[in-house]
């Protein structure tokens, strides 16, 4: 999760039961290209990196923030502090709207 | 057509929202990264014709010659490919008024299958039911549309058309088919004064994204820049008015307030520099790095007629002409700020000062600044600013194309 460079949060409001979805209008898609998932939506982009693309990758309406927590520690098992950087991830797409609550 | 692309706005917001999306910085337009540039955004002017005559329309004062020569349905999928293989992949169908082309339908469908986030970018005139419903069908991703006032009295001057009833319908209908509602609204002296109007107008609607845009001066803007051009104290008043309204909508809307350069004490990175970001391909093919690029002397743009995008982008000397730095000169070559913005828009440079190279005028580190000084003066003299406004028609076009007429052109290098 090295790409994931995420703002210091100190509160979060995001609990692992929650479930997310891409934001309504947003789009999310790997560009070849770019060699890189985006976020595409009326006049932006968002060109997500490596760490990032593969948390929003699982924000798919069903998955809780607990089970994607679950799937990328074993995906990733050599990352130190990733629960906490994915937890930050969620916190700040929330915020930018990229995400919704469902 | 609206102002909406011009200079900062969209690019520099996608910019924007990449930094804040702790993503890679962008390509800072030094020599060294030029090959790293990707054409992100495509615009697509598919006509210059348009049933607006708004004032402050950026198209070419002299559009009325590329009206009968419009690209091919054909030539214009060929075109999405390329640029989609170039890397593009917001797309922007505009003009003129897009949908007096009755083929957007199939460019919206081809759109969707390359990968395209496609924004159709509209007066709203000729949107139906029938035609909204195959846009969605197709898969078109989102429809700006241009306000002007919550005045029919002011939305009505400005565009010298009868349009005010016909855009709160549009409104509607954008929002009933599930779209979400960009509305953008160019701002100048007959409108900035009804900001908060025009927001709570907004609101009502229900839009998700408003960009209010103030005037650029650039084609028929700049030919109206004395009537036009509000003062400093309405702009500051204005923002402020707009960082209100966005404290109490809070994220549900989301508002975009487009500085007006002429006001600001840096240039804007125009187009997010010149052949990084950027390609417009206009109504009759030409391949340009800005919306205005054609007002520029001793260049040859490229037609996707001719060669195409791939070597339109990546080879042709007018992409490569004004990428990176090397090309500037004093003061912008040894200002410490020169990557921030590039030395500015060159079409404007030129246009005011008649050397492509130097530093945009609204620099106020400008040997020229003066020039931007006494335009903010003459558009309060009231003898200047209660000249007519000259509104974009086909028959002041025609007029300006043929060099009949050179009222209020004579000042500039080009005709804007």
């Amino acid at each position: 999760m090295e790409d994931l460079k995420v703002e210091k949060i100190t509160e979060t409001l995001i609990q692992h039961s929650d479930v997310y979805a891409i934001a309504l209008h947003h789009r999310f898609q790997w560009e070849e290209a770019q060699q890189s998932y985006v976020i595409l939506f009326p006049e932006g982009m968002v060109k997500l990196h490596g760490g990032a693309g593969e948390v929003i990758k699982r924000v798919d309406g069903k998955a809780t923030v607990g089970d994607i927590v679950a799937e990328l520690k074993l995906a990733f098992p050599d990352a130190e502090n990733i629960e906490k950087d994915i937890i930050g991830m969620f916190d700040m797409a929330y915020g930018k709207a990229w995400i919704r609550k469902i | 057509m609206t102002q909406t692309s011009l200079g900062e706005s969209v690019v520099q917001k996608a910019i924007h929202n990449e930094k804040q999306g702790q993503s890679q910085a962008q390509n800072n337009g030094v020599a060294a990264n030029i090959t790293q540039t990707q054409p992100l955004w495509l615009l697509a002017e598919v006509t210059y014709r348009c049933p607006l005559h708004c004032a402050f329309c950026y198209n070419p004062t002299d559009y009325d010659k590329h009206t009968q020569n419009e690209l091919t349905t054909e030539q214009w999928i060929q075109a999405l490919r390329d640029a989609r293989k170039l890397g593009a992949i917001q797309l922007g169908i505009s003009g003129g008024e897009p949908l007096l082309r009755d083929d957007i339908e199939d460019i919206v469908i081809e759109a969707k299958k390359l990968g395209y986030y496609s924004n159709l970018i509209t007066s709203g005139v000729g949107l139906t039911e029938k035609r909204i419903q195959a846009f969605k069908d197709g898969g078109l991703d989102h429809i700006q549309l241009s306000m002007h006032d919550i005045t029919e009295e002011i939305n009505n001057f400005i565009t010298n058309t009868r349009t005010f009833e016909l855009k709160k319908k549009v409104a509607a209908m954008i929002k009933n088919h599930g779209y979400p509602m960009v509305l953008n609204v160019v701002i100048h002296r007959y409108n900035i004064g009804h900001i908060k109007e025009i927001l709570e107008m907004a609101e009502a609607l229900g839009a998700d994204y408003v960009e209010l845009a103030n005037t650029q001066y650039y084609g028929w803007s700049l030919v109206n820049r004395n009537q036009l051009m509000p003062l400093k104290e309405q702009i500051d008043y204005a923002e402020k008015i707009t960082n209100e309204f966005r404290e109490k909508v809070g994220s549900k809307m989301k508002i975009f307030f487009v500085v007006p350069d002429y006001f600001g004490n840096r240039p804007k990175k125009c187009m997010n520099g010149w052949g990084e970001v950027f390609m417009i391909v206009t109504a009759n093919g030409d391949v340009l790095p800005c919306h205005s690029a054609r007002v520029l002397p001793n260049m040859e743009f490229p037609n996707v007629r001719d060669k195409g995008l791939e070597w339109a982008w990546k080879d042709s000397p007018a992409f490569n002409k004004y990428r990176g730095d090397s090309w500037m000169k004093g003061p912008c070559v040894t200002c410490p700020e020169k990557h921030n913005d590039l030395a500015g828009c060159r079409c404007q440079a030129f246009l005011l000062t008649g050397d492509a190279e130097s530093a945009d005028p609204v620099c106020s580190l400008s040997p020229n600044h003066h020039l931007i000084e006494k335009a903010i003066e003459d558009s309060k003299n009231p003898v200047l600013a209660s000249q007519p406004i000259i509104f974009r028609t086909d028959k002041n076009s025609k007029k300006y194309a043929s060099g009949e007429s050179r009222e209020r052109v004579e000042e500039f290098h080009a005709l804007p």
